[in-house]
């Protein structure tokens, strides 16, 4: 059982156009916990700061401020090389985040191979065998030796999944895990992390733009709108009482039949441009508090224990 | 070529993809390492043939024949039983030269393909993965390896360095210095591409060392690539080695084709029509140089799909076009019947 603590989140990049340098602030004083068992939605479109966050919380970036504090059940924090074995990350496009080259085999029994979870190769090649096994990728003898070329999405997806728990995380940063796989096959691959989560009581990081999905994967959810935090809350709240101009524009474009086609002028309604990230709205406090500012901490105690 | 590779890129995987598609379930996994062996051509095998003979011949022709050095007094004698491809004009034995010669030529031609991969290798892929300030010292470096002249340059070293000590390696290291450039630059534009693809991220992810996610995760990718820049450093040193040896600047301590020719030229083989003199170097550098080339073509097959795809596609379309002519006659045949 791994925690996670994100605090002041702060990402800069510096953009350069000719001689002139600019600097982009990616994500803006973004704060969050992640808490075993339990599913955080981090809602948002292209371009404000989901993936940064994802890729800093994998090490792959570094933040400009900010902590991300991991910590097992007993308090102990996890620094350095034990950190990737915490935090593993699934990413969002199965086509590309599997090397071509590779076989199945190899992209699952490396970081058990790093991790040092396995030692001989008979060891490992049973392990891997298991994980994807776990992971619904039957008869695993068959699938082992192939190449992801030879698989279709969701099977490369559950793939990454397998390789993403196969260090033993605890916490799993999933980047929009099902946008690039065929509708039809979404629900699966969905149903798997939930039962992955449930059974190792995985803290995941679920990153998405569609609200649908995330109300009902998730537990809580955290808009996200030009790399700040808009509306945060538990899923049901946030999505059935949007307060936040941003949110109320994402559950108008989610699709509802009922609506019928009157949501077409939805985004007449609410003028982007007027939308303002300065704000953000808070549920389980109640109130708006201000955004792309250090976090509160009460408020943090106060959130972490709340049921979903 | 640069701008070729790196535009082929997704063209490529977008080939891949399908195409693999219809014998990927049921039928067993191929290594890694099968998908990038080329698709066996006429061409392909004619290039291999040649390639592998004449290897065969540098490697086992000098076990073979007798001392090429040995002067004797039949002195430009025509091709008969007693010496193969005939003599120079001090009655050296032209066969024992070319089988020498070649030995040489090889051994130059797989030192300077050797010593140029690396060094490209290095500043290419080394750089452009760790990127930042790294790639920007490699990067000009390798620019100004670029423009450097080649042959000048070389003129100028061979000249420098005293001709007792213008031995083999020389001439090979100086022929890999000047030629590595040009294919590290096409490696770190590819590597720049490979480098942010998603796999390479996750195996970093997982806590791969540096070290292995360049020879592991990314390497493998640049496999056809390499293979090709290798072919064509020693084409190209091959090549290189016969021009300076020609013009008298050669590996002092060792024969190559390159000098054959030089002493052909020098003894007035041309005038003289002593063809079996310079004819048989200079067949041995083209024909290995073609051979070369035609591997180096089918290795093309492999970095970019789509050639293949051509010529599968040609043969799908011969095959149709023949089962229609095929049953237009059937056609024909029962209508006679009838």
């Amino acid at each position: 059982m791994t925690t996670v603590h994100v605090t002041d989140l702060v990402k800069d990049y510096s953009i350069r156009s000719g001689l002139r340098r600019r600097r982009l602030r990616a994500v803006d004083h973004v704060s969050l916990d992640l808490v075993p068992g339990r599913t955080v939605a981090l809602v948002g479109e292209s371009g404000s700061g989901k993936s940064t966050i994802a890729k800093i919380l994998t090490r792959m970036e570094k933040p400009t401020s900010g902590t991300v504090e991991v910590a097992l059940d007993d308090g102990t924090p996890v620094r350095g090389p034990m950190y990737l074995r915490q935090v593993q990350m699934v990413f969002q496009d199965p086509f590309a985040s599997l090397n071509p080259f590779h076989s199945i085999e190899h992209h699952i029994a490396r970081p058990l191979l790093i991790h040092e979870r396995t030692r001989t190769a008979a060891q490992t090649h049973e392990r891997v065998l298991e994980m994807l096994e776990r992971v619904n990728l039957t008869p695993a003898e068959t699938i082992a030796p192939r190449r992801p070329h030879e698989l279709s999405g969701g099977q490369r997806q559950r793939v990454a999944i397998a390789r993403a728990l196969a260090p033993g995380a605890q916490v799993l940063i999933a980047d929009e895990p099902v946008s690039m796989l065929d509708v039809s096959i979404r629900l699966g691959v969905l149903n798997l992390l939930g039962r992955l989560q449930r059974e190792d009581r995985l803290a995941v990081l679920y990153i998405t733009h569609d609200l649908a999905t995330a109300r009902h994967f998730s537990d809580e959810i955290v808009v996200l709108y030009r790399g700040r935090v808009v509306e945060r809350g538990p899923a049901d709240a946030v999505i059935l009482d949007p307060h936040h101009d941003y949110t109320k524009l994402l559950a108008q474009a989610a699709p509802d039949p009922e609506r019928g086609p009157e949501r077409v002028t939805a985004e007449a309604v609410i003028d982007r441009d007027a939308i303002d990230n300065s704000v953000c709205y808070d549920h389980f406090l109640g109130e708006w508090v201000q955004a792309g500012t250090p976090a509160a901490r009460g408020a943090r105690a106060g959130r972490a224990g709340q049921p979903a | 070529m640069t701008n070729v590779t790196a535009q082929t890129q997704p063209a490529a995987a977008e080939l891949t993809g399908p195409a693999a598609e219809p014998d990927g379930p049921g039928t067993r996994a191929r290594p890694g390492w099968r998908s990038l062996l080329p698709t066996m051509t006429p061409w392909l095998a004619i290039g291999l043939g040649l390639v592998i003979v004449i290897t065969l011949f540098g490697i086992l022709g000098p076990l073979l024949v007798g001392d090429p050095q040995r002067i004797r007094d039949q002195g430009l004698t025509g091709p008969s039983a007693q010496f193969w491809l005939g003599t120079t004009q001090t009655g050296q034995d032209v066969f024992a030269q070319l089988a020498f010669a070649t030995r040489g030529s090889l051994e130059i031609g797989a030192i300077v393909g050797v010593i140029a991969t690396a060094l490209s290798g290095f500043f290419g892929i080394y750089g452009a993965y760790r990127g930042g300030v790294v790639d920007e010292a490699f990067s000009l470096f390798s620019n100004v390896a670029l423009v450097i002249p080649g042959l000048p340059l070389i003129i100028v070293i061979s000249g420098f360095v005293p001709r007792e000590s213008r031995g083999l390696w020389t001439i090979a290291l100086v022929l890999a210095v000047t030629s590595w450039a040009a294919s590290a630059r096409v490696l770190r534009a590819q590597t720049l591409s490979v480098r942010h693809r998603d796999y390479v991220a996750a195996s970093r992810a997982s806590g791969e060392k540096p070290w292995r996610v360049i020879v592991v995760e990314i390497l493998p990718n640049l496999l056809p690539v390499i293979a090709s820049q290798f072919v064509f450093a020693v084409i190209a040193a091959i090549l290189g080695e016969a021009g300076l040896a020609f013009i008298g600047l050669g590996a002092s301590n060792s024969s190559t084709l390159g000098t054959m020719l030089f002493y052909a030229q020098n003894g007035f083989a041309l005038s003289l029509g002593a063809w079996w003199w310079f004819v048989p170097p200079g067949l041995m550098i083209a024909l290995f140089g073609m051979g070369l080339s035609l591997i180096n073509f089918s290795i093309d097959e492999i970095i970019n799909p789509k050639l293949k795809n051509l010529r599968r596609h040609r043969r799908l379309a011969k095959r149709a076009a023949r089962l229609e002519r095929e049953l237009t006659r059937r056609g024909a045949a029962q209508e006679a019947d009838r």
